[in-house]
């Protein structure tokens, strides 16, 4: 069996599982956040059960309109809080204490290798960075497994990404994502999962990986996973603390298909408005002025993103004219930035940094876009309308490739700007 | 179980922020997400769907996130079904979840705008009345049927448990 169909076996009490199978499995964490809490608890209180399966499995996080915008969103916290403490859920980080949910589950010690985790939010794929087997569901599933601690799933058939070679100097991981996610497509790994595999993989940190595995889902994955190594291992160790078993591939693993991918000849990447897959080296995009960059999120607000863009912005202006937002993607990343000195570089450059949480990526607040307007992101959707106007256009790309284009006020390589 | 209604035709890739818009997810109320359903698309939707439409897709239809507003928009704007040549996971579980019929074909050539469908949930025929013509979707999964006969997740939980 692979790494997917190990996890899914053990959480199944099967002794093996093949792709196809619809197998009733056991939940290690469940995750939800502000957003589409309410409604879980809607469904909840639906079903009927008076307590949740296991508080101490429970992990609850608000990040999507934090400190709330409006008075309704205010009341939908108040509501969360409320079932929090109803159910004695000890794993809450409210504003101020957490950040964006799926940095804060890697950094906090909420996800071990060989995991089966549910979240209430199609990110939730992040967490394969370390091993683990984690999907994203809607409000209804999230409230099955907070009554039942189970949930149906058919086993998915696996895509190998076999990925070798050096990265270039300013190429990222985010970039090797975008370039799979326009070699296979958007639904390219619909209801399959994605193993990300060789050198390459193996030399990103856990930041690298968690941008890879979090963009799984834009080409429809079902989950994006790495293979537990010794980073895993000291990373995990460092905060969790249990003893944990990794969970790894046999020798005869059996992939529905293994794609190669040579890294070392990789430019910046950019996904064009308004399609994740319409990915383009740097160099081919064009003229493309800009009004707005954005760095943050789950996929690019870890410190290596914000380090990233350090390191082009030091010493920089933003140009004027054009604005940047810049979100640290939890409270112990904005941290680590503050005494590294990233933030200071930040301001001086002119970007704006605002309170660690999701900001303007599903454009709810703190920098939504214009008619018109464009911005450049290191975010991980470019539909229509995602962060703001219908008529205002995102293209997504690195954070250093979002930091360069700022400073020349157009889309342009961060190689070119030293 | 079979539904009827009148065709509006989409094309690929309609993703959760076309049918749902993320400004307005503090909506919670169905009948309120309605109103904004399809938006990023076809802000006349709610008003062509008023007496019951079959959507008709092309591929990838509900990609993006997990927001369940987006079949709930769908459901209470009168979406009696919803066929597309194929589904985005999440939006595909959500759906039967929550009880709104969804059904995998490929319909684009064989279906325009105001066309008469009927389509029967369980063995996956679909009927296009205007053009007298026959389609054949990939059934449900015997699952899911039992899931939407439950009437939805809740309530297929429910009787799991010994509650209903
Ligand atoms: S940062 Fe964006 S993509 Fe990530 S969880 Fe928040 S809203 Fe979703």
């Amino acid at each position: 069996m692979n790494i997917v169909e190990k996890i899914l076996a053990r959480a199944s009490g099967e002794k093996e599982v093949s792709p196809g199978q619809i197998i009733d499995a056991r939940v290690d964490k469940a995750m939800m956040h502000d957003l589409t809490g309410p409604r879980v608890i809607d469904s909840f209180r639906e079903i009927g059960v008076k307590r949740v399966w296991d508080p101490d499995r429970v992990i609850v996080i608000f990040d999507h309109d934090i400190p709330p915008s409006t008075i309704k969103a205010a009341e939908l916290h108040k509501k969360v809080r409320n079932f929090v403490r109803e159910q004695g859920i000890r794993h809450f980080y409210d504003i101020g204490r957490g950040g964006v949910c799926h940095v804060v589950m890697l950094e906090k010690g909420h996800v071990k290798p060989g995991e089966l985790i549910i979240g209430a939010d199609s990110h939730t794929v992040t967490y394969g960075a370390l091993g683990a087997f984690a999907t994203g569901v809607g409000a209804t599933d999230m409230a099955a497994v907070l009554a039942t601690g189970s949930i149906w799933l058919r086993v998915p058939e696996t895509l190998k990404f076999e990925v070798n070679g050096k990265l270039q100097r300013r190429v990222y991981a985010k970039d090797l994502i975008l370039y799979i996610i326009g070699m296979i497509g958007s639904e390219g790994a619909n209801y399959k999962a994605m193993l990300f595999s060789g050198q390459a993989i193996r030399d990103l940190g856990i930041d690298g990986r968690a941008t890879i595995c979090n963009m799984s889902i834009e080409a429809g994955a079902k989950a994006g996973i790495v293979e537990p190594d010794e980073k895993t291992i000291r990373y995990v160790k460092e905060r969790a603390g249990e003893p944990i078993t990794p969970v790894r591939s046999d020798d005869d693993a059996e992939f529905a298909k293994i794609y190669e991918v040579d890294a070392s000849q990789l430019e910046p990447q950019v996904a064009i408005h308004p399609s994740v897959d319409n990915v383009k080296p740097v160099s081919e995009v064009g003229d493309v002025e800009i009004n707005q960059g954005f760095i943050g999120t789950c996929t690019n607000g870890r410190l290596d993103d914000l380090r990233a863009a350090a390191e082009v912005l030091k010493g920089k202006r933003v140009k004027d004219g054009v604005r940047l937002v810049i979100i640290p993607g939890s409270q112990g990343v904005y941290h680590e930035a503050l005494k590294e000195g990233l933030i200071e570089i930040f301001v001086k450059a002119g970007a704006i940094i605002c309170g660690p949480g999701c900001g303007p990526c599903i454009g709810i607040s703190r920098g939504v876009l214009a008619d018109d307007e464009v911005c450049i992101s290191s975010a991980n959707r470019n539909f229509v309308g995602r962060m703001g106007s219908p008529k205002s256009k995102v293209y997504l790309a690195s954070p250093a490739t979002v930091a360069a284009s700022t400073i020349k006020g157009k889309i342009v390589d961060p190689r070119e700007v030293d | 179980m079979k539904v009827e209604g009148k065709a509006v035709v989409y094309g690929d890739n309609i993703d959760t922020d076309i049918i749902i818009p993320g400004r307005y997810l503090v909506l919670q109320e169905p009948s309120e997400l309605a109103k904004h359903a399809m938006e990023g698309v076809d802000p006349s939707f709610p008003e062509r769907a008023r007496d019951g439409v079959i959507i008709v897709a092309g591929r990838n239809f509900g990609c993006g996130s997990s927001r369940e507003e987006a079949p709930v928009a769908l459901k209470h704007a009168n979406t009696k079904c919803v066929i597309a040549e194929s589904f985005a996971r999440i939006f595909y579980r959500n759906a039967i979840n929550i009880g709104l019929p969804i059904l995998e074909a490929s319909l684009r050539d064989k279906a325009s705008n105001g066309d008469l469908l009927l389509v029967d949930l369980v063995s996956g025929i679909i009927e296009n009345k205007t053009r007298e013509i026959r389609v054949q979707a990939k059934p449900l999964s015997p699952l899911a049927i039992e899931i939407i006969s439950a009437g939805g997740l809740t309530k297929y939980v429910r009787k799991k448990l010994g509650l209903e």
